[in-house]
């Protein structure tokens, strides 16, 4: 069975209406019960090496430049310079015009150049030109596209639209060769409000070809939080069981310490399940995460507290 | 030789911050015989205005917690009342000329009485809500709702039991206070506020000005940003009269002047005075 | 996702222990009676057992008559200076006590999870948190006595004899202990025989406290030591939380006495689940209901009355969180389902949870490796379970769901109400008209609306029919250990 293809408002409320309500209260108190597992010495080690793995080392700034870019991607490849080995991100995340940067600095190393597009982080912006914005950074050498949706549509019930633009999105990334940049699905939950919307809005978002659903453009707050991501999850566990079809999560945003990501990553464990326990299907997006993951990485190596001496700034 | 002891200064307590009066200004504290004990902050209207923001910055956090936390948070400023009974008691015997004993006693009263209003927290509703048989297939349900940003007038004499009186009452609910002191005995609401900066009390629930009611006063009658005004510590009628016109701009809830006996057990009323009652209807049917 | 895909990696936890060390356990305890620890009377004493491991944890006082009887009167003699005490002293201790309660609290919680099996996750999270929010709630309304609606000046009723189960220990103390000392009562508490050591601790509390002597007596002991304290002639008031059987007993005991009376008993509580629940958050519920504290609860939701539209997706979803379900070492911060409480219990729980099989009901339990020894029973779950299933009306106060299935709003309330029983009941629906008339039909205490086992100090509990009467909790909590110039005259028990 493959995903509906949705041709109408009336199919989209047919199909978005079917969805199960969700309880605030109920989804919280889950989430919060998650992040009570404790996870000690090897497990942890695990944990906090397959974090490292599946980071998406980002910078989204105005004052971006080549030599920063340059310097988060050798970051991304070799995030610990005293150890050899600590494993590199999954990819490096930048502005479109700075894709090229990355892709010559990462060189054939298999970590990954996601490009933001689509008029990020807003979103506000004609559909040719965030059509334009993706196929610059795709022929620029991006592997991934994190795209946001038209969060003005949503809100205002032109949900046929924000399918639409996905799709249109999802072909622009396609390239000559055949080949596909991957895309991923910025919902941008902080600003769809509740938690009903993330998940018509996830829904909407995977039977329009997503290949990933993210939470946040990181611009805004709230950006992630593990109530949204354990909705996420959910929802791609169901879409699996209902079509067969396997799309991946990203929260980004606000994930800042290595006893955060733990949360996550038992997150995915208990909900969608050990299939997702990879950089192919679940990642963070995240800055300064990494460096606190090197540190936990350390002390677990040591025994002893590291600081901020002991890891790189990218 | 005798060792000089560091003199503490008397600063406002706004936003759960020590800031000194915009306006420079101190007045002369003297004790109950006419001797000098401090120079207090004299708080001007941009004081006022300044605490009127903090705590309608705070109101909705306050507001927003759960009952028991507001009743532990103010269970531990009794805790922490109690710590410092020979300082309050130091205050009260200066200020209102008691001898040591009796000043300690009121500082057993004062701490008891907020400990009976820290109980309240999570019971008001329970006395003061109920649920209504209305004639139709209706759920009903009334609970009492803090009202929001309320102007206090403190007792002008009595000033830790009856300070402690009308504060209480007010911040149990989940309503934010701003506090005029009396303006002669204001130094023991000085000490509270270092009381309630280590008690866990978000910044800005309660500020406190030491000052002139007869200037403050009529700024925060007429603002729009308070909802309601308790005038009990306002000794001049024409004053207490004034000052309850001024409210109505903005219809606030007036507790009009009064001197109570503060050694009584209170009833309800000082809470349910800045109390709203929010009526919830909702069909019964499958 | 990417070129070419990573494959997953299994996330395994690893043992997380929770320290026993902060405890120290005695190898035997006596008596808590007048202020004291004393020897029994007749030097009986029996063993409490770690139900995880069958390890012996300590040795302890069994109460005869004579001890039963010496700590009633040390409560008659308390009685005196606490109920003439004004209320907003009594209710400085028992701030106190709620204070110091929250202190030791990681203390009381490993010892709870050693003594009674329950995982230390709920203990240190559900029960302890609760013991001391029920302490400083009723701590509030020791000095607010004529706010309660019981008139002007209520009085207290005397000595308290009251006796308590297993499955909550500390927690079931403080609903007890704390509302009847609040209302200026002394008591006499008896824990139950298989989890006496948290009722230990806490009598230390109280003399950590300065509680006056004799306000808190703890007898230990078993069938026999509880009958003794409610058949006391001296007692006033008996309040009991066990089971129905024995519950009955107890009012046949007080029957042409002036003893008041009230009793928290079994249930048999439908979870009723309608095909618009938000359904992620009623699996949850579902869980919650049957699987949290081992199904050892009065008000577990142990009958599923799903709507039969729905019972596919339900159960699908139900099974596949149940795989998720982590069964093991109570001091293991993981565990989410612990021991059963004792060998008694367990074998209970087998012999009712057969007659499901035995009646045609469908079993159902994810892969689970239970523990050699200690006693265990891993979460199942029954099938094709209809109300003529012994499984579905009687308590198996055990890790055990029976499910049916109703077709109509109607035959929801039928199916639910169809019970001797009335404690709780729950219902999954995300329309609001709906939750409020199924909850005014239901004939249950308690009911959890989109939420489940959800307990307070101020929200009353009790049930209905034979689950018992008199409730705990709130303004009405008070009213069981109260007399007003309202009820004088042939007083209910």
């Amino acid at each position: 069975m493959t995903p509906t293809v949705l041709g109408s408002a009336a199919d989209v409320r047919t199909v978005l209406g079917d969805l199960s309500g969700v309880d605030q209260v109920g989804l919280e108190a889950r989430a919060a019960a998650l992040a009570t597992r404790s996870l000690k010495k090897d497990a942890k080690r695990t944990a906090i090496d397959l974090a490292i793995s599946m980071v998406d080392l980002t910078t989204l700034e105005g004052a971006d430049t080549p030599g920063k870019v340059r310097s988060l991607a050798a970051k991304a490849l070799r995030p610990d310079p005293s150890d050899p080995t600590c494993p590199s991100v999954a990819a490096v995340c930048v502005y479109p015009d700075l894709v090229a940067v990355a892709r010559e600095a990462l060189g054939d190393a298999p970590v990954g150049v996601a490009s933001v597009a689509t008029a990020f982080p807003s979103g506000r912006a004609a559909l040719p030109i965030k059509i334009a914005d993706t196929e610059n950074a795709v022929a620029a050498g991006a592997s991934e596209i994190d795209m946001v949706i038209d969060r003005g549509a949503f809100l205002s019930g032109d949900l046929l639209k924000v399918y639409e633009e996905i799709v249109a999105v999802r072909a622009a990334c396609e390239r000559a060769d055949g080949s596909r940049a991957h895309l991923k699905v910025i919902l941008e939950t902080g600003e769809l409000a509740t938690y009903d919307n993330v998940r018509r809005a996830s829904w909407l978002a995977m039977l329009a070809g997503a290949d990933f659903i993210k939470t946040s453009t990181g611009k805004v707050s709230p950006a992630a939080t593990l109530p949204v991501t354990l909705l996420m999850l959910e929802a791609v566990r169901d879409f699996r069981d209902a079509f067969g079809v396997q799309v991946g999560v990203k929260p980004a945003g606000g994930i800042r310490t290595t006893k955060d990501a733990i949360k996550y990553l038992v997150t995915v464990n208990e909900t969608a399940g050990v299939d997702w326990m990879t950089p192919t299907w679940f990642r963070f997006g995240a800055s300064s995460l990494l460096n606190d993951l090197l540190m936990q990485r350390q002390k677990l190596e040591t025994g002893r507290y590291a600081g901020p001496d002991y890891v790189t700034i990218d | 030789m005798s060792r000089l002891d560091v003199r503490k200064t008397y600063k406002l307590y706004i936003g759960g911050s020590f800031p000194r009066s915009e306006s420079g200004h101190t007045y002369a504290v003297t004790d109950a015989k006419g001797g000098f004990l401090a120079n207090a902050a004299k708080a001007s209207r941009k004081d006022a205005r300044d605490a009127v923001v903090a705590a309608r910055k705070a109101f909705g956090g306050w507001a927003g917690r759960t009952p028991y936390n507001r009743g532990q948070v103010l269970y531990r400023v009794a805790e922490m009342i109690e710590g410092r009974h020979d300082q309050f008691t130091a205050d009260v015997v200066a200020a209102e000329g008691l001898t040591r004993a009796q000043a300690a006693k009121v500082v057993d009263a004062a701490i008891d009485r907020w400990v009976w209003y820290a109980g309240w927290a999570d019971k008001l509703a329970q006395v003061t809500g109920n649920a209504n048989q209305v004639a139709g297939p209706y759920f009903n349900l009334s609970s009492p709702e803090p009202t929001g940003v309320v102007a206090v007038m403190a007792p002008a004499d009595d000033s830790l039991l009856g300070l402690v009186s009308v504060l209480a009452p007010v911040i149990v609910s989940g309503n934010t206070a701003v506090v005029v002191t009396s303006y002669e005995r204001p130094l023991a609401a000085i000490t509270l506020s270092e009381v309630l900066a280590t008690s866990d009390v978000p910044g800005g629930v309660v500020n406190i000005l030491t000052g002139d009611a007869s200037e403050l006063g009529p700024w925060l009658a007429a603002h729009l940003d308070v909802n309601a005004l308790d005038l009990t510590g306002v000794v001049d009628h024409d004053l207490g009269a004034s000052l309850e016109a001024e409210a109505a701009i903005n219809l606030k809830r007036v507790l009009r002047p009064s001197t109570p006996d503060w050694t009584a057990e209170p009833s309800l009323a000082r809470m349910t005075a800045f109390l709203e009652t929010k009526t919830v209807w909702h069909p019964v049917g499958v | 996702m990417a070129d070419h895909a990573v494959p997953p990696t299994p996330l395994d936890y690893a043992p997380a222990p929770e320290s026993r060390s902060i405890v120290d356990l005695q190898p035997s305890y006596g008596l808590f009676i007048d202020g004291a620890f004393t020897e029994g009377a007749d030097g009986r004493t029996f063993k409490t057992v770690n139900p995880a491991t069958e390890e012996v944890l300590a040795e302890v006082t069994e109460a005869t008559d004579a001890d039963v009887d010496a700590a009633v009167a040390a409560a008659r003699r308390a009685f005196r200076g606490w109920s003439r005490m004004p209320g907003r002293e009594r209710a400085k201790y028992l701030y106190r006590i709620a204070r110091i309660l929250a202190e030791r609290s990681r203390e009381l919680a490993v010892l709870e999870s050693l003594d009674n099996g329950k995982p230390i996750k709920e203990s240190r999270d559900v029960d302890l948190p609760l013991v001391s929010q029920w302490f400083f709630y009723y701590a509030g309304w020791a000095d607010k006595l004529s706010y309660a609606g019981l008139g002007a000046d209520p009085r207290p009723l005397g000595v308290a004899a009251q006796v308590i189960p297993w499955n909550f220990p500390l927690l079931m103390l403080s609903w007890k202990i704390a509302p009847a000392l609040a209302a200026g009562n002394t008591v006499v508490l008896k824990p139950a025989e298989t989890t006496p050591l948290t009722a230990l601790l806490f009598a230390e509390i109280c003399q950590q406290a300065d509680l006056p002597p004799g306000v808190v007596n703890i007898v230990t002991g078993a069938g026999a030591t509880g009958q003794a304290l409610v058949g006391h002639p001296d007692v006033d008031k008996v309040a009991f939380t066990g089971s129905t059987d024995v519950g009955r007993q107890i009012a046949r005991t007080v029957a042409g006495t002036d003893k008041r009376l009230t009793l928290e008993l079994g249930g048999k509580a439908a979870n009723i689940v309608f095909e618009d629940a938000a359904m992620d958050q009623a699996v949850e519920g579902i869980v919650s209901g049957i699987f949290f504290n081992q199904g050892h609860v009065c008000c577990a939701g142990s009958r599923l009355l799903v709507q039969e539209n729905v019972y596919e997706e339900v159960m699908d979803r139900l099974k596949r969180r149940m795989t998720t379900l982590r069964v093991g070492d109570p001091l293991d911060k993981n565990t989410d389902i612990g021991a059963i409480n004792s060998r008694e219990q367990l074998d209970r729980i087998t012999a009712l949870a057969s007659t499901g099989d035995d009646e045609g009901a469908e079993r159902w339990s994810p892969p689970c490796e239970l523990p050699t020894s200690g006693f265990w029973y891993a979460p199942t779950v029954f099938t094709g379970v209809t109300q003529a299933h012994r499984i579905a009306r009687e308590e198996i106060f055990g890790p055990v769901l029976s499910v049916l299935t109703f077709r109509t709003p109607d035959e929801a309330v039928a199916k639910a109400n169809n019970t001797p029983y009335g404690l709780s009941a729950g219902v999954w629906t995300e329309k609001g008209s709906r939750i409020l008339a199924i909850a005014d039909r239901l004939r249950a205490g308690v009911v959890w609306a989109n939420t489940f086992n959800k307990f307070d100090p101020a929200s009353p509990f009790g049930g209905y029919k034979e689950s018992g009467y008199g409730r705990e909790g709130g303004r009405q909590g008070l009213a069981s250990y109260l007399t007003s110039s309202v009820l004088q005259e042939g007083e209910t028990a």
